[in-house]
Formats: structure tokens, C-alpha cells, sequence
């Protein structure tokens, strides 16, 4: 039942919107199926699968709102759910944000986002790949901890004013841990991929059971300011706050606006149109990215467009929800899902051979806001730290607390890499200056 | 409920009040009256749970578990004037584990039936059966005896979903209005509660029926000065608790001063959401020109709602015996505190370090009857004068460790989620003699005292950490002088604990609460509280952490 063809899809949201009597009425459709495995120890820890299809219908009576949900879809339920929302929303509070539905929009063609490969996985496969990466792990006498988790998944909108909206996606996520059996040595790896075809967990394992070998014996060395490298994997994280991340979660117009946040200005307004970071920066997004192909639609149903928000260090635009785009007079953008930070072509291991003194951090873990009014972030190094000299990897290095702003970090930019996937979103290794680390831990 | 179920639900994300963004929650949104309707009664779950049982042992199980759950939220969000968001959720179905081929196996379904039942039992041991060609390390659970048919249900006196929602509202505007009045340029309060009703079932010849319930209302208030572009937050004083509305009826025994000097209040069974919020509103713009601390050591002196968190994270998880083993090591991390590192009989802290794991304990989040794996709650010792002594072990970990029985610590935040091992109550006992807040003061010579949750970070290993707070203030010459900003402790946890001095005693402790506690793949949230009295560090290095951009 999971995924919904758009006709399907389209021809439950018709019924729900023929039962409606108030003045608006939304309906969204959405479902995904999938699995997950979890290893540890090189042997399989948990195991799941899910299924789920759910409709969200959103009905408004002026300026009141109320949602329902249900997961049957004869129309008995439907009309019960319709009602139930048109219930609520008569004894909802008036909204003073409330805006009218949109009506039909012109939504970007030809976004890459289902790939049927990704669809066909099933249980086998995934114990022949997680499978795959626990034996090489054997081999090489190291232990691993991994997770697979992929879905396919559908979202469906049609709204009273004539918007209309369907889109299907498929992602599949692996990460894994290898360790030293001492506990000397640890390794990371990530990857995401919409089309499955293109995974292979024994190739990520490789890397992480390299870093795991050559992490051991590190040594100490005193905390302070240094030129790093760093890697996608400690620029972005699916399963942490990162600092790449949590700048593109701060772009928001209403919180520069109202003052707190680190584009707020001095005396009142934003910082839209100034040159915050090294004029090296840009960052956009474009749900039609061959690479990161996403939903050409938001959540609300405005679409998703390509838009530069940093642009030659320079803060092009801000998102809003479409009450505080109206007030503030700005253009109307929604938050985009992924986004792309441009780079160069050199791989990470070129950035090292053009580095004179310097360290290579894999990974940056648990990092957590310190001052929103900086933007300033703690956490530490994990899985492979490496000092490199004259071009070369020279030792691994115990790891690095770290207390750094990205705001501060992107006006320190040294160099920047060919960007990679990670979580959806096209992230390159960045060689910057004065890092700052604050104090050492024993941690591996 | 998962964290970005109420991200999701609070609307903050889209920044509006008109729902929905793209429902990815699992969660049915519905009239908040439907949160007060019984579920199914525990004779048509115990049928529908035998069919799931019976249907994993015929496929090849060699054990089986179900969890039929109906897992009911509500989240009312607020700010200044306006209400942004209330969400009413309910979430009903069924989760079957089994063991086949010495592997775990799960699947879950909304389809609660025998026949849906019936059909995610094949699936889970059809996925156990795959997994068990690669696996290695067979399951051993340790025994654990069947209870029959038993319910549990936390003591509220008052169930939230049973007061108007406009009554609850017009609290939280009322603490909005209160904050405003006393300087705020904005606030942001919520109020969350939770019901759990959760039936358990296993082929050991359990049918446990729990009625969980929890509360949480908290704020942020923000400080703005325009002229200078700076703001400066502080939120809720307030504890997450597994209590039900009585918790928001202010009672004046609840109460527990603060130092003298800082107008600070700490509750224990229930909370005057007003009085913080008008201190809130104060302290914040008194943050804002605050002096900035001189980096450096200094005797800490942490007061039980900024401490909660720092025994959380650097006891709560290095004690979690998955951590431990390596079973969280491509996530959240292991322990430094390994099973040799126990048997050399290191001091984890000073002879005054006790603390202790309980599910038992009235009033906090983790209190239960029984566990998710049908196991009876507990108390017992982590740390016992500055000794580690155990862990928080479950069903499948204790033959590990040589020993024969789970600590009842199984959780999983929902029917779609597989129930693993997750942090019970773990608390640092209070001092056994006399002593308070301000005669502990008196003894420090340069100190900062911390009250409030803060910015916190640890690393993988729990050996380094680094917290700041919600308000600080400077301890000269046995007293406190004035408010202080810019302060974090980064520390080392053995060397901190071991540089525990005193610790007030029993009418000085109180619960700290985490609503949100994130571990596992996929991961899952858990609820769980820390109690402790004042207590204090000596010599631990503070950094200043202001920065300049722009």
C-alpha cells in the first residue's frame, strides 16, 4: 500500500476535498516503506521493517484551523477525517498569521528523487550488505558497528484553491564504525545515495577500517589554534548538529529580524546583502541537482526553486514562512531541504599535499550551541585525527575539543574541495586556519 | 513520541500556525477530547496479542514479544500574545520482536488486528531468519519469569488531557504576560504531556497493561538591546516529571530557595510557572550586562537543575552497558568506564559519590511497573563511595557481565520502534548530614555557582565535557557578588568527580528531567530523571566563550 501512484494519490485527495465544507481545505498524502539493520561486534544487533501511509487534511473556517489525520482510506473514514478536522478547527483559536491557501503553482520538471533499484531491497539484501561489511571487518581483525536504513516514500497535495502536488523519493543511509580490538583505533564512515545501485558497504567499510588501523598509537599534542582540514563528514552530520548544518538553519528572515539571531544587526534589521565570509563561499540549492535530486515542493506547497543564499561571501537571501515574507516585504522562499556549497576540483588527500603544518579531522561529534549571538559551537574530533607535515600524514593525534563558530571558520578559508553527497546535500572538504581547539580528550 | 514528531508538530520549523508541513510524523493529529477515550480493553489485547505470539513461534520463533501501544500527546505552544500551535496526537499500534535462529527480529504495523498481528510476527522472524546467516553472536536472554495478566499505572492525581485546553492556554499566555512585564522582548512557552498505554505480552506468559504519564512545561524568554545588537536568553527553571497537572499547582512546600542573593527558586513536585517567568524576564536582561567571567579554576558550586545533566551525561551513559559492549559505538559511542577499567577498581569519584539507578522513584520520568521486555522495576547502585559498582544491563546483556538478570531498563519510544536498553533514573544521593546551600557557600573562596540547563557536549568516550548553564553567579569570600556571563566548565569526569567536596543534603534534593534523551539506530528519544542536592567541585577549569563576528 506504501507508495501511492500520483493517479491513486491524487484520486484520495479528490475524495477528501469533494467531503469538505469549510471555507479551505488542504490535503496532504503521504507514505514510505522500508527497513533498517543494525550490527555490532561484527554481528547483528536489531533488525526492523516499517510501512506506513498517513493523510493530514487541514481544514479553515476564516481565520481558524484544524488538522486530522487517518491512515484507512475508504470514505467512510475520509469523511469522518474531514469532518474531524473541520471539528477542531472551528473550536480553534483565530490565527493572527493566518494566509490563504495557495492556488495552482508551477512546480521544476524532471527532479531525479525515486530511482526503482532503491525499491527492490529487501531483507537479503540487506544482510548480504551489512553482511559484506562485518566480514571484511573479520579479516582484518577489527570490529565494526554498522547501520543500513533505506525507504522509498511518496508526498501527495491538493488543496481547495486548485494547488496540485506529487513527487516520489528513495534514499538509502549506511555508517560505520570500525574499531581496533584494543580500542586504540577508531574509523568512520558515511555515505547516502538515492539509487541503491550505487552502494556498496564493503567499499565504505574500507575506509573506515583504514582510518581504525592507522588512528592508533596517537600522541598527544598541546590544544590552540591550527590549520585543518576537514571533512565532509565533520562539516555535516545526519545524525548530529554540525557547523555547515546549523549555518544553513540560521538563514532564517524572522529571527535576524526580530534580533536574535547572528544576522541581526546592530539598531534593528538584518544582515542580508552583507559580505559575511570569504568571497569563496557560495551555497545554493536546486531540487533538480543530478546528485541530489529532492522535493520540488515545500511542505506548505510553495516551490522549491533554485536559490542562492551565499554568494561570493555574501548573504544573497533569507527563507520565511508566508506570513513574515508578506509582512517584511522580502521574496517569498521556503526553506530548501538540501543545498550545494561550491568547491574546487582537489580531493581531500590533494588538500593534504598542500599542506605545510596542519590536521586532518574525519569527524566532529556532539557539537553544541555555545552563543547563538556568534553562532558559536563546541564539540570534539572523533574517528581519525592525523597531523600532517610537508604535504603528508605524519602521526595520529589524540582527540581535540573544539570551541568555533562557522561564521568565524568560513572567514578563515584556506581552500576548499571537490564537494561530495552527504545527507542529501553536496558538501567539500575545507582546509581553514586558526581551528580552535580548547582542550584534549582521552576519548577513541 | 520522537523528538521531530514535536519539532515537527510545533510548527516553529515552518515558522507558522497553519499546518501541515509534510505530516512525516507518525502521529494522527486529533480532537484533543479523543485523549481522555480509553483504548482497548486488556482482554481484546491480550487476544490480539496471543495471535501475534502464536503466529512468531509457528513461523520458527523461539521467543516472541509484542508491545501493543497507544502512545497520546499533546503540545500547546505559545508566544508572547498568540497561540502558535496545538497539537493533539495519537498513536496506536503494534510492535512483535522475536528470537529465530539465535536472531532478533522486529516488525511493526498499524493494522491491529489478529491478522495484522499475524503477518509483522512472520515478517519479523522472516528478517531474523536473513540476518541469521551473518550473525555470530547468538541472543541469550537471561530467564525471566511470566507475571500473568498484571497492570501498573503511574500514581497522577490530576490527568492532563483532562483540563481544558483553553485553561491550560490561558497558563501559558498568563506566563507570557508575566515574562513581558518584566523585560522580555519575547517568550516562547510550551507545555507538553504524554501517555503512554502500553501492553506488553511475551511467550514467557507476561500480559503487563501500563498507563504511563508525563509532563513538561517549559519557556525560553528572550532579552533584546537594540542599540547594541546583543540578546541573551534563559529558559525554564522547571523540570520535565512523570506527574500529571498537579505538577503546574504551585505548592509553597515545593519550594526550595536558591543561593542567597541570586532570587533563585527550585521546585520539586510542583512548579510556579508564573514566579519563573517573571525572574526569567529579570535575569535575562540582567545577563545582558553582566561581567564577562575571567577564565580560569574556580570551585563550582552546581545547584540540581543545572547538575541533573552533567550526572546524565557523564554517569547516565558511561554506566549503559551497550555502551559499554561496543552495541552503540557507530552512534552516540562506548564507555571509558570498560569492564577493565571496573576491574582495577579506579575511583570514579570522591568517598561522597553515591549514586544510584532507580525505575522505582515517585514522581520521575522514569518510573514504571515493568520494563518493555517484561521485566519488574528496580533500584540499585552505580556508584557507591566514589566505586563503580554496576551497570544498567538488560535481558540480553546480564550473561555478559556473569550475571543472571536484566536491571529492567528495556525501552522504545513507540509500537514502531524495537524496545533496547535504555538510561533508568540515575541519581547522586544527597549529603547525609547537614547542610545548605548557603552554609555550603560559605566555605568557598572563589567559586561560580550554576543553576539551570545549559550548552552541553561530551565525547564519545564520556572523558571530556563541557556545560554552561542558564544563570551564573561569582562566590567571593563565602558569598555570592554578582551575575556573571560568558561561562563554561570543561572537565575531565573521572577528575571531576573525583574533585566533588559537599554535597547539601536531603531537603535541598530534587529532580532534573531530559524529555528528549536521543540514542540508537534509528534513533529513538527516552525520558529519564536525575535527582541531587547543591554540590560542590573544587577547582575546575572555566573558559570564557565570547567571540566577536562581523
Amino acid at each position: 500500500m506504501a507508495l501511492l501512484s500520483q493517479t491513486e494519490a491524487q484520486t484520495i485527495l479528490k475524495k477528501v476535498l469533494a467531503f469538505s465544507t469549510a471555507d479551505e481545505c488542504d490535503a496532504t498524502l503521504s507514505g514510505s516503506t522500508g527497513g533498517n539493520v543494525r550490527s555490532a561486534r561484527n554481528s547483528i544487533s536489531t533488525a526492523g521493517a516499517s510501512d506506513n501511509v498517513s493523510l493530514a487534511v487541514e481544514a479553515r473556517f476564516g481565520k481558524r484551523s484544524g488538522l486530522a489525520t487517518c491512515n484507512e482510506f475508504d470514505e467512510a473514514t475520509l469523511r469522518r477525517c474531514v469532518q474531524r478536522a473541520e471539528e477542531i478547527a472551528r473550536l480553534a483559536p483565530e490565527s493572527p498569521e493566518y494566509m490563504p491557501l495557495l492556488g495552482p503553482q508551477q512546480y521544476l520538471d524532471g527532479s531525479r528523487s525515486y530511482v526503482a533499484a532503491t525499491a527492490a531491497i529487501d531483507p537479503d539484501y540487506r544482510a548480504r550488505q551489512i553482511g559484506a561489511s562485518m566480514a571484511l571487518c573479520d579479516q582484518k581483525k577489527l570490529s565494526s558497528a554498522g547501520f543500513l536504513d533505506d525507504a522509498v516514500s511518496f508526498v501527495a497535495k491538493r488543496n481547495s484553491k486548485g494547488l496540485e502536488a506529487y513527487q516520489q523519493l528513495s534514499n538509502v543511509t549506511f555508517s560505520v564504525t570500525v574499531r581496533t580490538p584494543d580500542g586504540t583505533g577508531s574509523g568512520y564512515a558515511a555515505a547516502d545515495y538515492t539509487d541503491a545501485g550505487k552502494f556498496d558497504a564493503a567499499r565504505l567499510t574500507k575506509i573506515a577500517a583504514d582510518k581504525a588501523a592507522s588512528s592508533v598509537k596517537a600522541r598527544a599534542i598541546e590544544p590552540g589554534k591550527y590549520t585543518v582540514i576537514l571533512e565532509p563528514n565533520a562539516l555535516l552530520s545526519n545524525v548530529d548538529t554540525s557547523l555547515l548544518g546549523a549555518l544553513m538553519q540560521s538563514l532564517d528572515a524572522r529571527n535576524a529580524d526580530e534580533g536574535r539571531s547572528f544576522l541581526s544587526k546592530k539598531g534593528g534589521g538584518n544582515k542580508k546583502g552583507e559580505k559575511l565570509f570569504d568571497e569563496r563561499v557560495t551555497i545554493y540549492s536546486d531540487p533538480l541537482n543530478a546528485e541530489i535530486s529532492d522535493l520540488t515542493f515545500s511542505g506548505d506547497g510553495r516551490a522549491q526553486q533554485r536559490t542562492t543564499w551565499i554568494e561570493k561571501g555574501v548573504v544573497k537571501n533569507l527563507y520565511a514562512s508566508r506570513f513574515w515574507a508578506q509582512k517584511a516585504s522580502i521574496p517569498d522562499l521556503p526553506r530548501p531541504n538540501g543545498w550545494i556549497m561550491e568547491g574546487g576540483t582537489q580531493s581531500t588527500a590533494d588538500l593534504i599535499k598542500g599542506t605545510a603544518k596542519g590536521i586532518l579531522v574525519t569527524r566532529l561529534w556532539y557539537i553544541r550551541p555555545v552563543d547563538p549571538q556568534t553562532l558559536l559551537f563546541t564539540g570534539l574530533t572523533r574517528d581519525g585525527t592525523f597531523y600532517i607535515e610537508n604535504g603528508a600524514i605524519k602521526f595520529p593525534i589524540k582527540n581535540f575539543r573544539f570551541n568555533e563558530s562557522p561564521v568565524i571558520m568560513l572567514n578563515n578559508l584556506e581552500a576548499i574541495g571537490k564537494p561530495v553527497r552527504l545527507s542529501g546535500n553536496l558538501v567539500p572538504p575545507l582546509k581553514i586556519r586558526d581551528f580552535t581547539f580548547t582542550s584534549l580528550s582521552d576519548a577513541v | 513520541m520522537k523528538r521531530r514528531d514535536f519539532v515537527g508538530l510545533s510548527g516553529l520549523a515552518a515558522g507558522a500556525l497553519f499546518l501541515p508541513a509534510l505530516p512525516g510524523f507518525g502521529h494522527a493529529a486529533v480532537d484533543p477530547a479523543r485523549l481522555l477515550e480509553p483504548g482497548a480493553d486488556a482482554s481484546q489485547k491480550k487476544r490480539l496479542a496471543d495471535a501475534a505470539l502464536n503466529a512468531a513461534t509457528a513461523a520458527g520463533a523461539t521467543y516472541a514479544d509484542v508491545r501493543i501501544g497507544r502512545y497520546l500527546n499533546q503540545g500547546i505552544f505559545t508566544r508572547e500574545k498568540q497561540v502558535q500551535n496545538i497539537a493533539s496526537t495519537e498513536s496506536y499500534g503494534a510492535g512483535v520482536r522475536v528470537i529465530a535462529g539465535g536472531t532478533w527480529g522486529f516488525a511493526a504495523t498499524n493494522a491491529v488486528t489478529e491478522a495484522g498481528l499475524a503477518k509483522a510476527a512472520q515478517l519479523a522472524v522472516r528478517i531474523a531468519q536473513a540476518n541469521a546467516k551473518v550473525q555470530k553472536e547468538k541472543v541469550q536472554l537471561a530467564p525471566q519469569k511470566g507475571f500473568g495478566e498484571v497492570s501498573w499505572r503511574t500514581p497522577i492525581r490530576q490527568n492532563a488531557f483532562g483540563v481544558p485546553v483553553a485553561q491550560k492556554v490561558e497558563l501559558l499566555l498568563a506566563a507570557n504576560a508575566a515574562a513581558t512585564a518584566n523585560g522580555a522582548s519575547f517568550v516562547n512557552s510550551t507545555l507538553f504531556q504524554i501517555n503512554e498505554q502500553k501492553y506488553f505480552a511475551s511467550t514467557d506468559g507476561s500480559y503487563i497493561d501500563q498507563d504511563v504519564h508525563r509532563i513538561w512545561p517549559t519557556f525560553t524568554v528572550t532579552a533584546i538591546d537594540r542599540a547594541s545588537g546583543k540578546f541573551r536568553t534563559r529558559d525554564a527553571l522547571s523540570a520535565p516529571m512523570g506527574l500529571g497537572y498537579e505538577y503546574l499547582t504551585p505548592q509553597a512546600a515545593d519550594r526550595v530557595p536558591g543561593a542567597a542573593g541570586t532570587g533563585l527558586i527550585g521546585y520539586r513536585n510542583s512548579y510556579d510557572l508564573l514566579a519563573d517567568a517573571a525572574l526569567a524576564a529579570r535575569q535575562a536582561r540582567e545577563k545582558l550586562t553582566a561581567k564577562s567571567v575571567a577564565p580560569g579554576k574556580y570551585d563550582l558550586v552546581l545547584e540540581p537543575n543545572h547538575l541533573g545533566l552533567t550526572i546524565h551525561e557523564s554517569v547516565g551513559h558511561p554506566t549503559e552497558l551497550d555502551r559499554v559492549l561496543g552495541y552503540e559505538a557507530n552512534y552516540a559511542g562506548t564507555s571509558f568506564a570498560t569492564l577493565e577499567w571496573k576491574a582495577k577498581n579506579l575511583p570514579y569519584g570522591s568517598k561522597l559519590v553515591n549514586i544510584v539507578a532507580d525505575k522505582t522513584q515517585v514522581g520521575s520520568l522514569g518510573a514504571v511497573g515493568y520494563d518493555d521486555e517484561g521485566v519488574p522495576a528496580k533500584r540499585w547502585d552505580l556508584i557507591k563511595a566514589g566505586q563503580l559498582v554496576d551497570y544498567q544491563k538488560i535481558r540480553d546483556q546480564a550473561h555478559i557481565v556473569g550475571q543472571t538478570a536484566s536491571d529492567g531498563c528495556c525501552y522504545a519510544d513507540s509500537w514502531n520502534s524495537v524496545q533496547f536498553q535504555r538510561m533508568p533514573n540515575v541519581s547522586l544521593q544527597a549529603g547525609p548530614a547537614k547542610l545548605s546551600v548557603d552554609e555550603l557557600i560559605k566555605g568557598v573562596d572563589r567559586g561560580i555557582y550554576i543553576a539551570g540547563r545549559g550548552s552541553y557536549s561530551i565525547d564519545q568516550q564520556r572523558y571530556n565535557f563541557q556545560f554552561g548553564g542558564q544563570v551564573f553567579y561569582a562566590i567571593e569570600k563565602g558569598r555570592i557578588t554578582e551575575m556573571l556571563e560568558d561561562v563554561a566548565y570543561q572537565a575531565n569526569t573521572q577528575e571531576f568527580w573525583n574533585s566533588c567536596a559537599a554535597i547539601c543534603d536531603e531537603s535541598d534534593y530534587r529532580l532534573f528531567g531530559s524529555f528528549f534523551d536521543g540514542k540508537g539506530q534509528p534513533s529513538q528519544v527516552s525520558a529519564v530523571s536525575h535527582g541531587s542536592a547543591t554540590t560542590r567541585f573544587n577547582g575546575v577549569n572555566v573558559i570564557n566563550t565570547a567571540r566577536k563576528i562581523g
